[in-house]
C-alpha cells in the first residue's frame, strides 16, 4: 500500500492549480480569506460591468462542466467488461490506484498496461481502492459502488467528497471493512452520521477532517454508533500536544472537550 | 460606453491638471475619483426626489411572497428566460426578517416517502437541485452555500392497519427512483435497538436524499443569486389588484366572466404611501396568507358551487416545534423518526438535543393569530407517545420551542400550482402544508415552465392545478406530517 501512496502524494499539486477557481466556490476556503484579503481589479470590475461579471460566471460554469464531465459513468466499459474493470478504470483514469484480488496494486500510470491485459482482471473482483486526492464527485462515487467485493476504499484528500457521498456508501456495507476519509475538506459529522449502514466496517479513518465543528465529540460519537470499529482520528489532540505542559491531563474527563486544532473552525453555539 | 468614459475622463483630467497648481494634489485626486464613480454604472442618479425604497413602476411578473417558494419562482424564470433580462422580476416581502414566514420556522425535512407520484418526482428534483446548490447557486466572488444537509434519512412506522398502504407507497417511490427500503419490526431493533417496536408491523427507511437541512441558507443563498441575477426586491404589501373583467360564452352558452390584473398596489412598510405597480403576471406565493391575497384578486367572490365563487382553501394553521435534550437518547444514526401515530423527532446537533412535534387533530387546531406555544400539548399529545417509542425519552427536558404557519390546504393537503382558470394571469404556488419548503425549487420550476412555456415539462404538476377545487377531485396524501 505504501507504493502507490507515495506516489499519489504528487498528485494534489497537479491538479490544485488548474482548478483553484472551483476549489474557492466549493467551500475549501473560508469566506472571509475570499472576500477581505485579495479584492482584485477583476472584482472591482465585475463589480460594475455586467460584462466581465458574465464572463467570470461563464468560467465558473466551465470548470463545474468539466468536474461533471470527468465524473460521468462509464456505461460501455460496464456493459463489456462488467463494472470491476469499469470502476477500477475509472479510478485510474482519474490518478488512484486499484488492487485486484491476489494481484499487485495497479496504479494510474500504468493503465495502458491494464487496458492492453484486461482480460486477465476479468475474473477478478476489486478488492482495494485507493483514490487520494482524486477529483472524485457524487456522481463519480456510482462507478463504485457496483463493486461488491471492495473491502477497502480510501477517499483521503479528496475535495469534491462530500456529506452527500457518505451517505450513497451503503450498498458496499457487506463487503467493506477499511475506509479512509482522512482530510477530505467538505466531510462535516453531518455525513459521519450515516456510516451506520456499514456495519462490517473495522476501521475509519477520520482524522484532519477540517469541516467537523467538535472532532473529539464527533470521534466518541461514531465510536459508539459502530462499536465494532476501530475510529481513527486522534491527529487533533496531537497537534494540540505542542505546549509540554499542557500534556497529560485530557484523559480524566468524561468528556474530553478538546479545544480545537489551529486552523480549524471556531465552534458554533446553536449547532 | 468605455468611448464615453475616455472621452470625459480624458476631459476631466486635464481640467484637473489647470487647476491643480492653484489648489492642493489631495483634493484633485478626491475630486477625480467622485467623478469616476458618478461616471460608472450601477450608481443611483439623482432626480427630483429619492424612489429608491420605492417598487418600479412596471414589471413583467410580480411574485407575492418572498419565502423559498417565491424564490425559486424568480429564480427558475431568470435562469429559463430565452433572453438575458427579457423578463423583468419584482419579489414583494411583507416582512423581510422573514420573523413569521413559514420558511425559517420550519424543521427543514425532505423526504421522498410521499403517496403522490409527484410529490416523490418533486422531490427527488429537490434534492438533484440541493445537492448541486453551489453550483445553480453559484455567484462570483460570494462564499459557497452551507446547507448544512443531514443525509439521515425518514423513518417512517406504520401499524397493523397502515402496512398495506406503506408497501404499496414504497413500491411507487422505488418506481419513481427513491431508494427506500423496507423493514420488518425484528430489523428495526437490530438496527436502532433503541425503538420499541410495540404496535409496528413495517416500517421504510430512506437510504439516501433524505434528510434535514439549514432553511435559512437555502433562503439567503436563493436571495442571493436572485439578486444577482437581476431580480428586484421591494419590502411592503399587497393591497389591492386592479382587474377588469371580460364576459365571454362558452360552448354550452353559459356566461364567463374572465378577469385580469392590470395593477398590482403595494402599500409601502410603515407609511400609507404605496406604489401601483403595472404588471402582466401575478404570482401568488404568499404562503400560509396566500388566501387572503386571492381573495383581493376577487377569487371566491361568486355564487357558491360555481367556478367563481371557489375560494383558494388556504389558511395558516399554527404547529408547534419543540426542541428537548435527553442525556439516555438515541445516538448518531438516529433518522428523523416518524411514529403510526404522527409524532415526529430528529436530532439536533450533537449534544443529545432532540427536536419533534405532532400535527394537531382538526377539534384541537390551535388559533392562528400569533405565534404563542402550547407548553402543554406536548405534555399530553406528544411526549407521552415519543416516551412509549422510544423509553429513553421517559425523562427527558424541554430545553425551547417554537411555533410556525403552515400554507395548510383545508381540501385536501396538498399544493396548488399553475394559474387560476378564471383570473387569467395569476398563478399559484402555495399550499403545501409543510412540505413546502423541501418541494419549493421543483415547483418554482413548474410554475416557470407554465408560464413562459405554457405547459408542465421537468414535473407534470396537472392534478396540483387549481380547477381540482371546483372538480371535487381530491388529491390525498396518505401521511401528512
Amino acid at each position: 500500500m505504501a507504493a502507490p501512496r507515495a506516489f499519489l502524494h504528487l498528485i494534489p499539486l497537479k491538479w490544485n492549480w488548474g482548478e483553484r477557481g472551483f476549489r474557492d466556490l466549493s467551500g475549501v476556503t473560508t469566506p472571509e480569506a475570499s472576500h477581505r484579503g485579495r479584492r482584485t481589479l477583476l472584482q472591482f470590475l465585475s463589480d460594475h460591468f455586467y460584462d466581465v461579471e458574465f464572463l467570470r460566471e461563464y468560467f465558473l460554469r466551465k470548470q463545474m462542466q468539466k468536474l461533471h464531465l470527468e465524473n460521468g459513468s462509464y456505461i460501455r466499459v460496464q456493459n463489456k467488461y462488467g463494472p470491476d474493470i469499469a470502476g477500477a478504470y475509472f479510478i485510474l483514469k482519474h490518478g488512484g490506484a486499484v488492487k485486484f484480488r491476489d494481484m499487485e496494486w495497479v496504479r494510474s500510470d500504468e493503465w495502458r498496461h491494464f487496458i492492453a491485459g484486461v482480460s486477465k482482471f476479468q475474473a477478478v473482483p476489486v478488492e482495494a481502492v485507493d483514490a487520494s486526492g482524486c477529483a472524485i464527485n457524487y456522481d463519480g462515487l456510482g462507478n463504485l459502488l457496483s463493486l461488491k467485493e471492495l473491502r477497502s476504499l480510501s477517499l483521503q484528500r479528496c475535495p469534491h467528497v462530500d456529506d452527500w457521498c457518505l451517505s450513497r456508501l451503503y450498498p458496499l456495507a457487506s463487503s467493506l471493512q477499511e475506509l479512509s476519509l482522512a482530510g477530505c475538506p467538505r466531510i462535516s459529522e453531518r455525513g459521519l452520521a450515516c456510516l451506520h449502514h456499514l456495519q462490517n466496517l473495522h476501521r475509519l479513518d477520520i482524522s484532519d477532517l477540517p469541516a467537523v465543528n467538535f472532532p473529539g465529540l464527533t470521534q466518541i460519537l461514531v465510536e459508539e454508533m459502530l462499536p465494532n470499529c476501530e475510529v481513527v482520528g486522534m491527529d487533533w489532540a496531537q497537534g494540540l500536544r505542542q505546549g509540554p505542559d499542557e500534556q497529560p491531563q485530557d484523559a480524566a474527563g468524561p468528556i474530553p472537550v478538546e479545544p480545537l486544532a489551529p486552523g480549524s473552525r471556531q465552534p458554533l453555539c446553536n449547532s | 460606453m468605455l468611448r464615453r468614459v475616455l472621452r470625459t475622463g480624458l476631459g476631466r483630467s486635464l481640467l484637473i491638471r489647470e487647476l491643480g497648481a492653484s489648489s492642493g494634489k489631495g483634493r484633485n485626486v478626491s475630486e477625480m475619483k467622485k467623478k469616476i464613480r458618478s461616471l460608472l454604472p450601477g450608481e443611483p442618479d439623482n432626480f427630483m426626489y429619492d424612489t429608491r425604497h420605492l417598487p418600479p413602476e412596471r414589471s413583467d411578473v410580480v411574485i407575492v411572497g418572498g419565502g423559498v417558494i417565491g424564490l425559486s419562482v424568480a429564480f427558475w424564470l431568470k435562469k429559463l428566460e430565452k433572453r438575458r433580462d427579457g423578463i423583468r422580476v419584482l419579489v414583494v416581502e411583507r416582512d423581510q426578517t422573514y420573523s413569521r414566514a413559514s420558511t425559517g420556522l420550519s424543521v427543514g425535512g425532505i423526504r421522498q416517502q410521499f403517496s403522490v407520484p409527484e410529490n416523490v418526482q418533486l422531490s427527488l428534483f429537490s434534492v438533484d437541485f440541493l445537492r448541486n446548490i453551489n453550483e445553480h447557486l453559484a455567484v462570483v466572488d460570494a462564499p459557497p452555500v452551507d446547507l448544512q444537509f443531514n443525509p439521515s434519512g425518514y423513518l417512517l412506522l406504520a401499524s397493523e392497519e397502515g402496512a398495506a398502504i406503506l408497501e404499496s407507497n414504497v413500491k411507487m417511490q422505488r418506481q419513481e427512483g427513491a431508494k427506500i427500503c423496507l423493514m420488518s419490526p425484528e430489523q428495526l431493533r437490530k438496527k436502532f435497538p433503541w425503538i420499541n417496536t410495540e404496535g409496528v408491523a413495517l416500517a421504510s427507511f430512506g437510504m439516501e436524499n433524505e434528510g434535514w437541512f439549514d432553511p435559512w441558507s437555502l433562503l439567503q443563498g436563493l436571495r442571493r443569486k436572485v439578486q444577482s441575477m437581476g431580480v428586484l426586491f421591494c419590502q411592503g404589501e399587497v393591497t389591492r389588484f386592479v382587474t377588469s373583467s371580460n364576459r365571454m360564452r362558452n360552448s354550452a352558452g353559459e356566461e364567463v366572466n374572465l378577469r385580469r390584473i392590470h395593477e398590482v398596489h403595494v402599500k409601502m412598510d410603515n407609511s400609507l404611501e404605496y406604489q401601483p405597480v403595472e404588471c402582466a403576471i401575478v404570482i401568488n406565493a404568499a404562503g400560509a396568507w396566500s388566501g387572503q391575497v386571492a381573495e383581493l384578486a376577487g377569487i371566491g367572490k361568486g355564487p357558491p358551487g360555481t367556478l367563481q365563487g371557489t375560494k383558494l382553501p388556504v389558511e395558516p394553521r399554527k404547529r408547534f416545534v419543540y426542541m428537548w435534550h435527553c442525556p439516555q437518547g438515541p445516538g448518531l444514526e438516529t433518522p428523523l423518526l416518524t411514529d403510526t401515530n404522527g409524532v415526529y423527532f430528529r436530532r439536533e446537533g450533537l449534544g443529545n438535543n432532540y427536536i419533534g412535534g405532532r400535527s394537531p387533530t382538526e377539534e384541537e387546531e390551535p388559533d392562528p393569530a400569533d405565534l404563542e406555544v402550547d407548553h402543554d400539548f406536548f405534555q399530553n399529545k406528544v411526549w407521552p407517545h415519543l416516551a412509549y417509542r422510544v423509553p429513553a425519552f421517559e425523562s427527558l427536558k424541554v430545553r425551547s420551542a417554537w411555533a410556525g404557519y403552515y400554507d395548510y390546504n383545508t381540501f385536501d393537503q396538498n399544493g396548488v400550482v399553475g394559474p387560476h382558470p378564471l383570473v387569467v394571469n395569476m398563478y399559484f404556488a402555495t399550499g403545501f402544508s409543510g412540505h413546502g419548503l423541501q418541494h419549493a425549487l421543483g415547483v418554482g420550476r413548474a410554475v416557470a415552465e407554465m408560464l413562459l412555456n405554457g405547459h408542465f415539462q421537468t414535473i407534470d404538476m396537472s392534478p396540483f392545478l387549481f380547477s381540482r377545487f371546483y372538480l371535487e377531485e381530491k388529491l390525498l396524501e396518505q401521511n401528512i406530517i
